[in-house]
């Protein structure tokens, strides 16, 4: 059976007429899976048997007429979410044999609404990365090109939507970890506002800054999964107890007479050309579909990959601070008391971008650097905030390219850290804000790498950024293009 | 040079990590690219401005101090890698 065409609407149609089962659709899920992955690298864990088994489950629900909005439907997620009895390493080595003891709230979520969870996806270790090239269990490759980075850290979440190997996928977003592997991938992933989405259970990277997302095939398809795992959750006091709106009730309402702003600090000189040209072609189609375009600024955005990675890294230190080979993950003992078992462990654990970011953050936390890193840093969080504020007085939505460039080589920029980290210059700014953004797909390069369209929508204002994003990919066909693998 | 080798040595120290002696050298100057690139930070005039902790603007979250269901003990232990008599295992911190 093949099912890579359909979507999750679509299957969902079907499950329900009972024209096909979810034992039937799942296993041909872990069979293009099982086909696919040696090319891709997308999986760390594959969860067969308990796929099978929630499958079973979901038909039996489907029989008896009981079908929740993701009923019977494969779906996977990254490998930083807590799956009981199912093992999480968030790339590391450092947590190869950590088997979660419980569910994260957006798995529970997921569960009770049917969804059949059929693996974990791969990852840049902990979440640190741009490319998926920092993951334990190597690189996941781009399904356009296996030459090529899949973009990170939620490596495995994009490329295996793009690949067909699962309808949708649940990643985390911190500095664009979401956007920017959909984005290079060709497909829809969305950063919700901070708050908006429950992070109980989701293995902690920079607290103030990671927010979990969805990654589908198309707008409703993310919009149908915003919706299964939106909302307050008493387990995280940082989510918001604002009224979820269902994201697919007015998905058609289009732009016409809305006011889209261009950050001109977004469209530098440094933009890869084909990135200019489909960004130019989408800012055209938004004005057919009678949107206003109007230029806008966001001045401190050059100061926003200083800001960010200080911030980041001085809470990575501080989170990553558990993995003392005491309560879980693996222990390194030479015999030589705690404060040595503590540093093989960590220094055996820790892959080197992981590292390096703890020795920056502990730096950047450290007596005496304290007020002029970290409390720099978060005061220029505060202007970046503003910016975005003010300029949501002027305009309704903000558009902008995802990345500078498309995937780049697998490679390209191992040797160079700070250049890896001034990549994520686009996406990086919203993430400081809190306020939501997504990437769809808008296009080709000329080497046939996608290309993402970021829209940047208010807070809480996922619903207006949906609709905005449907009207695109209803006019346009973007995203209908697949990769050969 | 915004950082020595000897800084790094004690940062490393501080965040309970070995640097191996072939490492140390690529790290400082790693980091010291990315100390030179955060100094553009110290070109805005931020005296006025009230630093931002989270992104949502939120004063403490309370909840009523009730008894819940836990996990329980074999749970929270079943990734220790050492245990015993229901507590976790560590190595001799006092001689």
């Amino acid at each position: 059976m093949k099912f890579q065409n359909l979507t999750i609407q679509e299957m969902r149609q079907k499950l329900i007429s009972a024209e096909l089962t979810s034992v039937e659709l799942t296993r041909a899920c872990l069979e293009r899976i099982k086909a696919t992955d040696d090319r891709l690298n997308a999986f760390i864990t594959i969860c067969e048997k308990e796929a099978l088994t929630a499958a079973a489950a979901a038909d039996q629900q489907l029989a008896a007429g009981n079908g929740a909005l993701l009923t019977g439907i494969p779906v996977a997620v990254k490998d930083i979410f807590n799956t009981l009895d199912v093992r999480t390493t968030c790339g590391s080595k450092i947590l190869n044999d950590y088997v979660s003891p419980y569910d994260a709230t957006t798995i529970t979520k997921l569960r009770e609404l049917g969804a059949v969870i059929v693996g974990k996806l791969n990852m840049d270790e902990f979440a640190m990365g741009s490319s998926g090239e920092n993951s334990a269990v190597g690189v996941a490759y781009n399904p356009w090109d296996p030459q090529r980075v899949p973009g990170g850290s939620s490596s495995g979440s994009a490329a295996a939507v793009a690949a067909g190997q699962v309808v949708a996928t649940l990643g985390t977003d911190t500095g664009g970890s979401v956007r920017q592997p959909a984005s290079h991938c060709g497909v829809v992933g969305l950063k919700p506002t901070y708050g908006r989405v429950s992070r109980y259970g989701v293995v902690a990277f920079a607290s103030s800054l990671d927010q979990v997302g969805p990654v589908a095939g198309n707008v409703e398809d993310c919009a149908l999964m915003l919706s299964a795992v939106a909302g307050y959750d008493p387990a995280d006091s940082t989510s918001v107890d604002c009224p979820v709106p269902d994201y697919l009730e007015n998905l058609t309402a289009g732009v016409a007479g809305k006011k889209i702003g261009l950050p001109k600090e977004y469209f530098i000189d440094g933009l890869d050309p084909d990135i200019k040209t489909a960004v130019n072609a989408a800012i055209e189609t938004y004005r057919q579909l009678g949107a206003e375009i109007v230029e806008v600024s966001l001045p401190h955005t050059d100061y926003s990959v200083a800001s960010y990675y200080l911030i980041a890294m001085a809470e990575a230190s501080s989170n990553l601070a558990r993995y003392d080979g005491v309560r879980f993950g693996r222990r390194q003992d030479g015999n030589k008391g705690l404060i040595e078992m503590y540093q093989q462990t960590r220094s055996a654990g820790f892959g080197d971008e992981v590292k390096r970011r703890i020795m920056m953050g502990t730096y950047a936390l450290s007596s005496g650097y304290y007020d002029a890193y970290y409390l720099k840093a978060q005061k220029v969080r505060t202007l970046i905030r503003q910016d975005f504020h003010a300029v949501f007085e002027q305009v309704d939505l903000l558009l902008t390219p995802v990345a500078p460039t498309p995937a780049f080589k697998i490679g390209a920029m191992t040797d160079d850290p700070l250049q890896m980290y001034l990549s994520d210059i686009f996406t990086i700014p919203t993430n400081l804000a809190g306020t939501c953004a997504m990437s769809i797909p808008c296009g080709f390069s000329g080497e046939g790498l996608p290309i993402g369209l970021q829209l940047i929508g208010q807070p809480f204002a996922e619903a207006e950024m949906l609709q905005a994003a449907y009207a695109f990919e209803q006019a346009t066909d973007w995203n209908k293009r697949v990769p050969e693998l | 040079m915004k950082i020595s080798q000897k800084d790094v040595e004690h940062v490393a120290r501080l965040a309970r990590l070995t640097i191996a002696a072939e490492e140390l050298e690529t790290l400082t100057g790693q980091m010291d690219a990315i100390l030179g690139y955060v100094d553009k930070l110290n070109e805005l005039d931020t005296e006025a401005i009230e630093p931002m902790a989270h992104a949502v603007p939120m004063a403490n979250a309370f909840r009523a101090d009730e008894v819940k269901p836990a996990m329980g003990i074999e749970r929270a232990l079943q990734n220790a890698p050492v245990s015993g008599d229901e507590c976790f295992t560590v190595p001799k911190v006092i001689e």
